[in-house]
Order: C-alpha cells, then sequence, then structure tokens
C-alpha cells in the first residue's frame, strides 16, 4: 500500500479498534498505542516485506515490538493483516485469550514474546546477526519506547550492533517524551538522544513520527543507506495522537476512558475518519 | 585423577560437529578462556559471536539467534548467567520458547574463594521456577559427553551448569543408558536412598560403598536432570528405602532438596535430610575444602545416613 491516504485511513483505522479494545477490556496502554499506531501502519503497510499467509516465511523481515505494551495498536494491525481473525480482538485481556496485555508469539505474526522494557533490540540484534551469517537479504526492526532506553541493556546491544555492523537492522525509537511519571527529561534525562546513538555507532534519522509521509522516506532512506552501520530512526510523535484530550499527557499512559471519554474519543477519529473518505471520493 | 574438565567435553563436542552444522553458535561473554572456548573460536570464527561483559544482551542475541533457525550454545560464568540475565531467560528463552542452550560454567563454588559474587548457589532455585526451561547437571565428564549427545537433538530450551576443574570419574566409558529427565541408579539398596546430582555423585557412589562395608543397602540415585524430575524414580525410592538424603553444590534452599521433597511430602513421606550449602555466603576456601567444611562429603554422608538408620 503505497498511497498515503489509504494509509492515513490505516492509521486511523487502528486506532478506532484499538481504542474499542481498550474500551471493551477496560485495560491497556492507550497512550503508547495511539502514538505509535502510525509508525506500525507504514511499517506493516509500506515498508516489511511479509506474507500474513505464510506467517514462517524464512524471507520475511523480522520485527520486534520492544515497547511491548503498545500490544493494542500491534494486535489490530496483525489482525487486519490477516494473521488472525480481526473478531479475535474481542478477546484482549479476557480470561483464556492468547490475546494477551503484550506480544505473545503464540499468535501468528509475533516473533518474540515481549512486555519487560530494554530486551527488544538485543534479540533484533541477534536475529540481524543470523541473518548476516546466513546472507540473508531480511531485514530486522524493532520499535522502542523513548522511557525504556533508561534500561542499559539496550546500549549493550546498541555496542553489539554496530560492533557487527549490522545495517540490516532498523531500530525505531517512538520519542514522545513521556513515560508513566511524566516527561522522560525528568524522570532521567536521554537527550541529547541523537548523539548517544551516534556516538554508539549508529546512523541516525529523524521524523515526525506521526507523519506518514514523512516515515514512508525515513524508513526508505534508512533501508537506502550503503553504509555498515545499523540505522536508527528517531521518530518524534505524540503520546496519545490523534484524540485531543489523551494527547500528550502522562496520565493516559494507561488509563482506560470512562463511557463518555471513550464516545467522545471515537467520534473524534470518526471525524478524521470521514475527511479522510471525503478526500479519497474527490480523488 | 581424571584432568579433563566438562566443560572441556562440552568445548569438544561442540568442535567435532560445528564443522557439519553451521546452525551450532556459540556465544560468550569474554568467557571463551574461562569456558574453554578459545580454540572453538579459532576453528570456528564464524560460528563464534562474543558480545563483550554484557550477560543479558548475551541471552538476548542469543534468543533472536535461535529465532532464525540458529542452535545458539551460551557459555558464561553460571553466577553471572543466572542473576545478571535471568530476566532474559525467563522471557526471550523460556517464555519465547527459544532452542538455546544455556550452559553456566564454574557452578557451583568452583571459584572457591573468590567469594559470593562468584559462586552460583542459587541457579538451580531460580530456573526451577520459571517454566518451560530444563536443568542439567552432568555428574563427569563421560555424562557431559552422553548429555552433549542428547542436547544436540533436543529442540528447547535448557540450562546446563558444570563446574570448573576435571572431576572424578564416576563412570568409566559411555556405554550406559543416559536419557533426559532420567534417574540413573548408581547403587541398588533398599535401606536409604542418597539423592545426588552433579559434582556430589561420586561422594554420594563412594558412601553408599562405604556404607555397604557396614551391611546397609544404601540406594545412589543421580538425578542429572533436575527439571523435568524423575519423580517415579524418587517415590520408588520412598516407598522401598523409608529415608532419603540429598546432596548438592547449592543452597539448601529451592534446590535438589527442595524439588526432591516436594515430591516426597506429596506422595510418601519418609525422613530426609537435605544437604547442601547453608544460607550463607560460603567460606573461602577451594571447593574440595568448601565441601568438606559444609559436610558434603563421604563421612558426613555416612553419619547422617547412619544417624537416620537409627
Amino acid at each position: 500500500m503505497n498511497d498515503v491516504l489509504d494509509l492515513k485511513i490505516k492509521a486511523t483505522q487502528i486506532r478506532l479498534d484499538l481504542i474499542n479494545m481498550i474500551y471493551e477490556s477496560k485495560s491497556g496502554h492507550i497512550g503508547g498505542s495511539l502514538s505509535s499506531a502510525d509508525i506500525l501502519t507504514v511499517l506493516y503497510y509500506n515498508v516489511m516485506n511479509i506474507d500474513p499467509n505464510n506467517p514462517n516465511w524464512e524471507e520475511r523481515d523480522r520485527f520486534i515490538l520492544s515497547k511491548g505494551h503498545s500490544v493494542e495498536a500491534y494486535y489490530s494491525v496483525l489482525a487486519d493483516k490477516g494473521y488472525f481473525p480481526k473478531e479475535e480482538l474481542k478477546t484482549y485481556c479476557k480470561f483464556g485469550t492468547r490475546l494477551i496485555g503484550h506480544p505473545n508469539n503464540k499468535i501468528p505474526g509475533i516473533e518474540m514474546n515481549t512486555g519487560a522494557l530494554g530486551h527488544g533490540l538485543s534479540i533484533a540484534v541477534g536475529m540481524a546477526l543470523g541473518a548476516k551469517m546466513d546472507n540473508k537479504s531480511f531485514r530486522v526492526f524493532t520499535l522502542m519506547g523513548d522511557g525504556e532506553l533508561a534500561e542499559g541493556s539496550n546500549w549493550e546491544a546498541a555496542m553489539a550492533a554496530s560492533h557487527y555492523k549490522l545495517n540490516n537492522l532498523i531500530g525505531i525509537v517512538d520519542r514522545n517524551k513521556l513515560q508513566i511519571s511524566g516527561n522522560t527529561e525528568e524522570v532521567m534525562s536521554l537527550e541529547p538522544l541523537e548523539d548517544k546513538w551516534k556516538s554508539f555507532g549508529w546512523d541516525v534519522l529523524t521524523t515526525d513520527g506521526n507523519d506518514i509521509e514523512k516515515l514512508i522516506d525515513t524508513f526508505n532512506a534508512a533501508i537506502a543507506s550503503a553504509n555498515d552501520k545499523p540505522k536508527l530512526i528517531l521518530a518524534y510523535t505524540t503520546k496519545g495522537k490523534g484524540v485531543k484530550f489523551i494527547e500528550n499527557k502522562a496520565n493516559w499512559h494507561h488509563r482506560v476512558p470512562t463511557e463518555e471519554e471513550y464516545k467522545a474519543a471515537i467520534s473524534e477519529l470518526q471525524e478524521l475518519m470521514e475527511v479522510y473518505l471525503n478526500e479519497q471520493n474527490i480523488k | 585423577m581424571n584432568k579433563i574438565s566438562n566443560k572441556e567435553v562440552i568445548s569438544d563436542v561442540l568442535s567435532r560437529v560445528a564443522g557439519v552444522d553451521k546452525d551450532i553458535i556459540v556465544l560468550a561473554s569474554d568467557s571463551r578462556g574461562s569456558a574453554s572456548m578459545t580454540s572453538f573460536a579459532e576453528k570456528y570464527p564464524q560460528q563464534f559471536v562474543e558480545v563483550g561483559i554484557a550477560e543479558q544482551n548475551l541471552v538476548g542475541i542469543a534468543a533472536g539467534l535461535a529465532s532464525v533457525g540458529k542452535k545458539p550454545f551460551i557459555t558464561s560464568p553460571a553466577c553471572f548467567l543466572t542473576m545478571r540475565s535471568i530476566e532474559q531467560v525467563k522471557l526471550d528463552v523460556a517464555y519465547s520458547q527459544m532452542n538455546v542452550k544455556i550452559v553456566g560454567i564454574s557452578g557451583g563454588v568452583s571459584y572457591g574463594a573468590l567469594g559470593m559474587s562468584h559462586h552460583s548457589l542459587q541457579d538451580i532455585a531460580v530456573m526451577r521456577a520459571i517454566p518451560g526451561i530444563s536443568i542439567i547437571i552432568p555428574a563427569d565428564r563421560y555424562e557431559t559427553e552422553k548429555m552433549m549427545s542428547s542436547l544436540l537433538d533436543y529442540e528447547g530450551p535448557v540450562y546446563v551448569r558444570v563446574g570448573r576443574n576435571p572431576v572424578e570419574d564416576v563412570y568409566s566409558d559411555l556405554n550406559y543408558n543416559y536419557e533426559i529427565g532420567k534417574a540413573i541408579v548408581m547403587r541398588q539398596g533398599n535401606d536409604i536412598t542418597i539423592i545426588a546430582t552433579g559434582e556430589t555423585v561420586k561422594i554420594a557412589v563412594d558412601a553408599s560403598d562405604k556404607l555397604k562395608e557396614e551391611g546397609i543397602g544404601c540406594r545412589v540415585l543421580n538425578m542429572h536432570t533436575i527439571k523435568p524430575l524423575d519423580e517415579e524414580a524418587i517415590i520408588k525410592a520412598a516407598h522401598e528405602t523409608g529415608r532419603i538424603i540429598t546432596i548438592e553444590e547449592h543452597s539448601i534452599f529451592g534446590g535438589l532438596g527442595a524439588a526432591v521433597a516436594e515430591v516426597v511430602v506429596q506422595n510418601k513421606p519418609v525422613p530426609m535430610k537435605i544437604l547442601g550449602i547453608p544460607d550463607e555466603p560460603a567460606i573461602a576456601g577451594n571447593s574440595k575444602q568448601i565441601f568438606d567444611y559444609y559436610g558434603l562429603s563421604v563421612s558426613n554422608l555416612y553419619n547422617v545416613s547412619m544417624s537416620l538408620l537409627k
């Protein structure tokens, strides 16, 4: 899917789906799921080389959701791609479900169980290294949260990725600047974040992580890069993106909307959806 | 006295098969020397991954390699591997069911006088409570070889603990049946049972021989696999011998003794004694001195057996 408008529609649908999941189950991480919805949409509908009908295809690009708590966006994307029935989203976090509150590799399309922070990048390094050993051309993507970058294991992995010249590895940081207790810079300062990654030997590309068009361009640039460095996309996002009263508020990290808030959120996204659909009709 | 350590056997077996199976990968955390993997690294540089002193990354990378079809063997000191990186073991390996073999070297009190930082006396306890990972501690070089043959065909997470130094032979050759999850009866007897694992198997066998001189039939079970535990062999021993002693190079909490006790009390309660390292930082000394100090010795096993038989 290459048309930017189609992807915007898709991302809006993902946001609607994930809010429904969270409201239905009365649990989830709404802020981070909304901030990462555009990144996941671009990855799954434009960038990654995958085949949902053949989830174990050896040549597939690999994806690890290191910020595993954004699983509602992830499940919504996977269901929409056809990895499992969309109907199953209704079981999210319900008794006995496989759609638990963090990624579960019993679900087709999910490579690894994540949820504890600071694990994804090491796993991605192993995958990328494995690809190099076998001269495979698949690429490895991992989406990290910014708050999780306080975990030291990320920097062990960052060191290893450049040491082993893993230019087939693309890390993405969902830089929404908020974590559960507040602003990342007040909780534990990450800045200068770009310099940190560069000093660990990574190529850093920055972009607006909620702008579909810019995300596509950035991923294309990262993939086209001919040097031997691992790539880091520092994606500046808005936590809670798409629902005005949720945006940029740390207390929406994992709050569940009330009925009134739920209706307001859905109606805001539906209005946006109508705008996009009208644009599509005009075209 | 045997001069070949169990970790050297692991290295030799991997060196033998790595040429044929290119998916076998050895990972180390600046531990290739202590793991006896220097020659492997030289022979198979493409199948050796050095991660530096970074145990969390070590286990995470191994899981990633396994997920793309590699067969990783991690070799790193047990003390760090099972503590520093335990969350990666729990999630990336066990929970995600990745085919990673985690080899903790210089386990137990192998590092002797280096102190509690370098002892791994909690590894069985912590690993046992994680679903989806097996735990194996071979008794000697022959059993290490048998274990490695089994592991090469075994798909799934396994934690192996071996010591640093060569251990006295318990077996004299490879001509015996070995199966992961099945205890081996080293000595028959119906008066009392000693259940041992790893380097304490030799002590148990010697104690049994000494008890035999007194006309006491002491069964010895080599519990090389702590998980899955051979419950049947334990229950049988409880029924047939009525008394059980366990002996292990581990904290008295949560290890072999605790595992056996869980089975015994719920199936056939009999008097038991758990021998291991007490709940304190182990005294300084070499392995032998530490074992003797805490009663992991033939003479103490003999005395404890006699008092249980009274």
